[in-house]
């Protein structure tokens, strides 16, 4: 690796933890940003000739500070002086050092630094557009490109963002054990929405898409870094890994999204898997569950089976009734239906979403499933327009396409064959 | 006389690399431990999973302590370690207690093994 690729790299690792106790210094993210930003400019400078310091952070740390300090003093002389909350702390520059090595003191300012990017007020795309910004330092164009929008707009997107978190306020104080798991839990949450937005992707987008999973990740690793003992943040990582461990198998050549039981399960990364299993392993033991731990289950189910026909279904089916339990929603019902089709049938799946027509008439994957469903039972005009109304509500060409594919199978089925009488 | 070559460097670092910078790095390895199997003095090689997915047994109270996470204490040494084939977490801290009963005081830190390969050594 050379000089910079390797000072890139700790700053990257660095920048949480120096950008949190900087933004509890300052309590104004603008300042504390622009603080760690010549806090890294300085390293560039000096790390070069000096070599790395021993604690990266801890450096970025102390001298961001000094340079807020020197900021707000020059802006003074012109100014009149900024009320006294903007710069807390500045008379123990030294001892700061100390604590930032006694590491059980900055998970509080990391896991702020995540959480003042989840604000309520900001709608899924801003959090996320503002977490990868501000914690992971990905820049606006990198950004824009994940996100497949112009530089210009993700600007202004991430602008409105912090106006909106600047406006709502940093909550500063050290939190109390039952906002911190309040924090935890939306700042999960967010995580998972990350993952998302790299995991929903398709086509042409995979490639731009991809890198956030892996920001995902090691967003989720750091946190179980900080809360070693949290059963769902286990469960979280856990399923992010288990999940993209079937990356290299769930996409065709042309982007088209390949199902669980199609996969060439030789591509999963077994690593990945493994690690994840021992994840989900290790969190179970607490007897706390919840939606993350319950996901990773049914993932680790389906990573363990060699074969599609080896998944054991009735126990994925028993591991929905429980994420039923913990978070009711149609959708969950809705992929409980796949897991009641392998083990009662398709006429007891079918039973079992007919109900949530009302609830998920507008959402293209239960008229996918119904229409699968009343194909398994051959009724087959009835799943060829549940089939078609899929594709009409589908919202990526990968969507569609996949969709059109079991229509097309459909249709090679009941075309009339020799001797056979054709299916109406 | 045997030596463990124990092996540390920053996971953050090591868990970004990309696939074909990880592929390079095994294949470079491989090679050095192929030369060393050849001469019939490589024993076992473990890989194992990020501290994440550790699990630490302080057996200096009764009954020892389960903790999450990578043993995390300055004061003690790394004295030994072992390998063991365990159905889970469960089972092996099943083993590590065994072990703890037969020899109390410090504490054994459980990780997941990533890559094993058992080796050889002629004696």
């Amino acid at each position: 690796m050379t000089d910079l690729a390797w000072i890139d790299a700790a700053l990257t690792s660095a920048r949480p933890q120096a950008l949190g106790a900087l933004l509890r210094y300052f309590r104004d993210l603008d300042t504390a940003e622009e603080a760690y930003q010549n806090a890294c400019l300085r390293a560039l400078k000096t790390w070069p000739q000096n070599g790395p310091p021993r604690d990266a952070a801890a450096w970025l740390i102390l001298v961001g500070r000094n340079s807020g300090i020197d900021d707000a003093r020059r802006r003074n002389k012109q100014q009149a002086l900024p009320p006294d909350e903007v710069i807390s702390d500045t008379d123990d520059a030294e001892s700061a050092l100390a604590e930032r090595l006694d590491g059980s003191h900055y998970r509080d300012d990391i896991l702020r630094l995540l959480f003042v990017c989840c604000h309520p007020d900001l709608p899924a795309t801003q959090q996320i557009a503002l977490a990868l910004r501000i914690v992971s330092g990905l820049t606006v164009k990198q950004i824009a490109r994940a996100f497949l929008v112009s530089e210009a707009a993700m600007e202004q997107r991430i602008t409105r963002a912090k106006a909106a978190v600047a406006k709502a306020g940093v909550p500063f104080e050290t939190p109390g054990a039952v906002e911190r798991s309040e924090r935890l839990a939306a700042v999960a949450a967010m995580i998972y929405l990350i993952f998302n937005e790299g995991y929903s992707a398709s086509g042409e987008a995979i490639a731009q898409r991809a890198p956030l999973c892996e920001e995902a990740i090691r967003l989720a690793r750091l946190l179980l870094r900080l809360f070693q003992s949290e059963p769902e943040i286990m469960g979280l990582t856990s399923l992010l890994l288990l999940q993209h461990a079937r990356a290299a198998a769930r996409y065709d050549a042309d982007g088209a999204i390949i199902l669980l039981d199609d996969q060439d399960r030789a591509l999963w990364n077994r690593k990945m898997i493994a690690e994840g299993m021992a994840l989900i392993d290790k969190a179970m033991r607490h007897r706390q569950r919840g939606p993350y731990q319950v996901q990773a289950a049914i993932a680790a189910l389906h990573a363990g089976a060699a074969r599609p026909e080896d998944t054991d279904w009735a126990q994925i089916d028993l591991l929905y009734q429980t994420l039923e339990k913990l978070q009711p929603s149609p959708v969950v019902t809705l992929n409980r239906a796949v897991a009641v089709s392998k083990v009662r049938g398709p006429q007891a799946a079918l039973e079992l979403i007919e109900p949530l027509a009302s609830r998920l008439g507008g959402y293209f994957n239960f008229h996918g499933v119904r229409g699968a469903l009343l194909m398994q039972l051959g009724r087959a005009g009835e799943a060829r327009a549940a089939f078609d109304q899929a594709i009409a509500l589908a919202n990526t060409t990968a969507e569609a396409a996949h969709i059109r594919m079991h229509i097309d199978r459909l249709m090679a089925e009941s075309a009339p064959k020799p001797g056979a009488r054709a299916a109406t | 006389m045997l030596y463990a070559i124990l092996c540390y460097h920053d996971e953050d670092t090591v868990g970004s690399w990309s696939k074909d910078h990880e592929d390079a790095v095994m294949a470079k390895l491989a090679v050095v431990q192929e030369k060393f199997a050849t001469q019939g003095r490589l024993g076992p090689v473990a890989r194992l999973l990020p501290t994440t997915a550790a699990t630490t047994l302080r057996k200096d109270g009764d009954p020892p302590l389960v903790i999450d996470g990578p043993y995390a204490e300055t004061k003690e040494q790394l004295l030994g370690f072992y390998i063991i084939e365990a159905t889970g977490l469960d089972d092996a801290l099943e083993a590590a207690r065994d072990l703890g009963r037969a020899n109390p005081g410090g504490s054994y830190e459980i990780r997941p093994v990533g890559l094993f390969r058992p080796g050889s050594i002629a004696t």
